[in-house]
């Protein structure tokens, strides 16, 4: 079962972002490579969401280019970027809470539903059809999440590690090719996260997708990712395999302060 | 203990996304049904078509409409009367001026025109959101009002923009009696409702609804905003323009522009807050209750005035119906946002437990 890391399928190239006279992300470069699981750490306020909502389209760069697959783009909205196969979770959790977990998760997957709203209306062959078989992957996902108890609640109701998992459930539902992660393990107890780490590298494993998540937990993201880049006040400072990042001594003054 | 789905197993999805899931559910539709298209036309009254049923079910289909704007895909209107006048003005307009149009596909024709003005009221809902909207769609309100009144050709050159519709037939039956309209306009708000209820259960209702509790996860997702809500604004628009044909074609026979005021807008909008935001039933159940209300103060109070000897004029109980119903309003954004349904559901589910407490 031993997942093989392809070629660079996404390719950030000297990524500026600013808000006014706020630098937000300073000449960034990475990439990430195909079915490898790439953090992103750094000290609060570093740029890490910025960088996430850079990839998926929710702020547009003023300088630089992202390179997916081999197309170049300098910014694409976030329609594209989901078509494209991008897929998230916040940090916040910003599920539909007045709707069910079904129904969250079918949502996941709005784009690959075809029929349109008239054909909804009359409820009739191809809106059928394509509910049906669309309710089966849903249920592939929700099988996988250990979920099943809870289908029918409206999201709203569950606990905040329940929620998380659900969140990362409607991200799948999109079968991303890679999917961002903004922080899927804050606030959770140990064993909360254990379950989210092993869904993250279930993942990963068995359907092979690129993950890029951001994470505070040094343990958790030494122990899981391959590569981690490490920012600090919108500046690229390490870049590499875990063990080459916790012995940068430019990473450990941005986390332990460096003596003057 | 009779109301419970024990020993119902599911064996397909198609078997578990029915509209009502449980039997009991659908034998007691089934039984609803029954009672509207054939026990209620053979023993109701002309008073309860013309007063209560009738107007009913046109409001009914307006608060749906509301509904489905405000309460599935989150975008708060003021305009409801307005499009219900876009609606009653084109019907009318079709009829009169095509020779030979027939009076379904007016209908069809004013919901049309009404989802096209209602899309057109919908833009600022790109950039603004909340009370702010609900302050652009009140510009809708009154400036379709004033067009109506200003604007003689819209009413036929009529004197400040009365029209008398012409009456309904169809294949030539003439709907003439209290009855007939009343089966007309049930069968249409039937079909309108399921199909409603059929958008609100799919990828349709499910994106208004993403967009209602979350609107840049939504985006992320690969909803596109503009398109998914304009939709709810042509959707709920076409549902009141229908309405508003019915209004005036199988309800009042003749209507003016002022008909559909501020006020009746209000109203429509207390029908989905009683009744429940983000709920078909609600629609129904809170048209219900905002007609009902008032006519059982009509009848109640005379009657309690003589029972306490107070001496209460019209005016007087028209000024207690109106602190009634404020009152009214207020219990239930304080104590049931979600309206009758919502105790409608809570009570089905306590009857599931019954007789045991948990």
């Amino acid at each position: 079962m031993a997942r093989q890391i392809g070629d660079v399928i996404l390719d950030l190239r000297n990524i500026s972002l600013s808000f006014g006279g706020v630098k937000a992300l300073t000449d960034i470069s990475f990439d990430v490579r195909e079915h490898e699981i790439r953090a992103i750490i750094g000290p609060n306020g570093a740029g890490k969401s910025s960088m996430l909502n850079v990839i998926n389209g929710v702020y547009r760069p003023q300088q630089g280019e992202i390179i997916f697959r081999g197309q170049h783009r300098r910014d694409m909205d976030t329609h594209e970027a989901a078509a494209a196969g991008f897929a998230r979770t916040f940090q916040n959790i910003a599920l539909f809470k007045g709707m069910t977990v079904l129904d969250n998760l079918m949502t996941g997957r709005n784009l690959k539903m075809r029929c349109n709203f008239l054909q909804h209306a009359l409820w009739w062959g191809p809106a059928k059809r394509e509910e049906l078989e669309h309710r089966r992957k849903v249920e592939e996902i929700i099988d996988f999440l250990e979920i099943e108890h809870i289908r029918k609640t409206p999201v709203g109701r569950l606990p905040y590690g329940l929620q998380k998992r659900v969140e990362l459930g409607r991200a799948l539902a999109a079968e991303p090719q890679i999917l961002l992660l903004d922080e899927p393990m804050a606030g959770m107890n140990v064993e909360e996260k254990q379950d989210m780490c092993r869904f993250i590298l279930d993942v990963n494993d068995q359907l092979g997708t690129t993950i890029v998540l951001i994470e505070h937990d040094m343990g958790v993201v030494m122990d899981i990712s391959d590569r981690v880049v490490v920012l600090d006040y919108g500046r690229k400072i390490g870049d590499g395999v875990p063990d080459e990042v916790k012995n940068n001594p430019e990473v450990i003054a941005a986390y332990l302060g460096t003596q003057h | 203990m009779f109301y419970r789905e024990t020993g119902q197993f599911k064996t397909s999805y198609a078997a578990d996304q029915q509209i009502f899931p449980i039997r009991q559910d659908r034998i007691g539709i089934g039984i609803l049904l029954f009672v509207a298209f054939v026990v209620i036309p053979l023993t109701a009254g002309n008073y309860w078509f013309n007063a209560i049923l009738i107007p009913f079910l046109i409001f009914a289909l307006a608060a749906l409409g509301l509904n489905i704007l405000t309460g599935y895909a989150g975008q708060l209107s003021l305009g409801s009367a307005a499009f219900m006048a876009v609606g009653a003005y084109a019907a009318y307009n079709f009829q009169v001026r095509i020779e030979g149009m027939p009076v379904l596909l007016s209908f069809v024709l004013a919901g049309l025109t009404a989802a096209g003005v209602g899309i057109l009221f919908g833009l600022p809902s790109l950039r603004i959101k909340g009370f702010y909207l609900a302050v652009a769609t009140l510009a809708a309100q009154f400036f379709i009002v004033w067009c109506l009144t200003k604007f003689p050709y819209l009413s036929n050159n009529s004197s400040s923009g009365v029209i008398s519709v012409p009456g309904v037939e169809i294949l030539g039956f003439r709907f003439d009696s209290p009855q007939s309209r009343y089966l007309l306009v049930l069968t249409i708000v039937a079909l309108l409702a399921l199909a409603a209820k059929n958008m609100v259960r799919s990828t349709t209702g499910r994106a208004w609804m993403a967009v209602r509790d979350m609107d840049v996860a939504a985006e992320v997702i690969g909803i596109r905003l503009m398109r998914t809500k304009l939709l709810a604004f042509a959707v709920s628009s076409f549902y009141c323009g229908v309405a508003g044909a019915l209004y005036a074609f199988c309800y009042l026979g003749s209507v003016e522009p002022d008909g559909f005021s501020l006020d009746l807008s209000f109203k429509i909008l207390f029908m989905i807050i009683v009744g429940g935001v983000g709920s078909i039933l609600g629609s129904f159940l809170g048209a219900a209750f905002i007609l009902l209300v008032p006519i059982f103060l009509d009848i109640a109070l005379p009657w309690f005035s003589e029972l306490l000897h107070l001496p209460f004029d019209g005016a007087t109980v028209s000024h207690i119906q109106l602190m009634v119903f404020g009152a009214l309003i207020m219990f239930f954004l304080i104590v049931e946002p979600h309206g009758l349904a919502r105790l409608w559901q809570i009570g089905k589910e306590k009857l599931r437990l019954w007789p045991f407490p948990h």
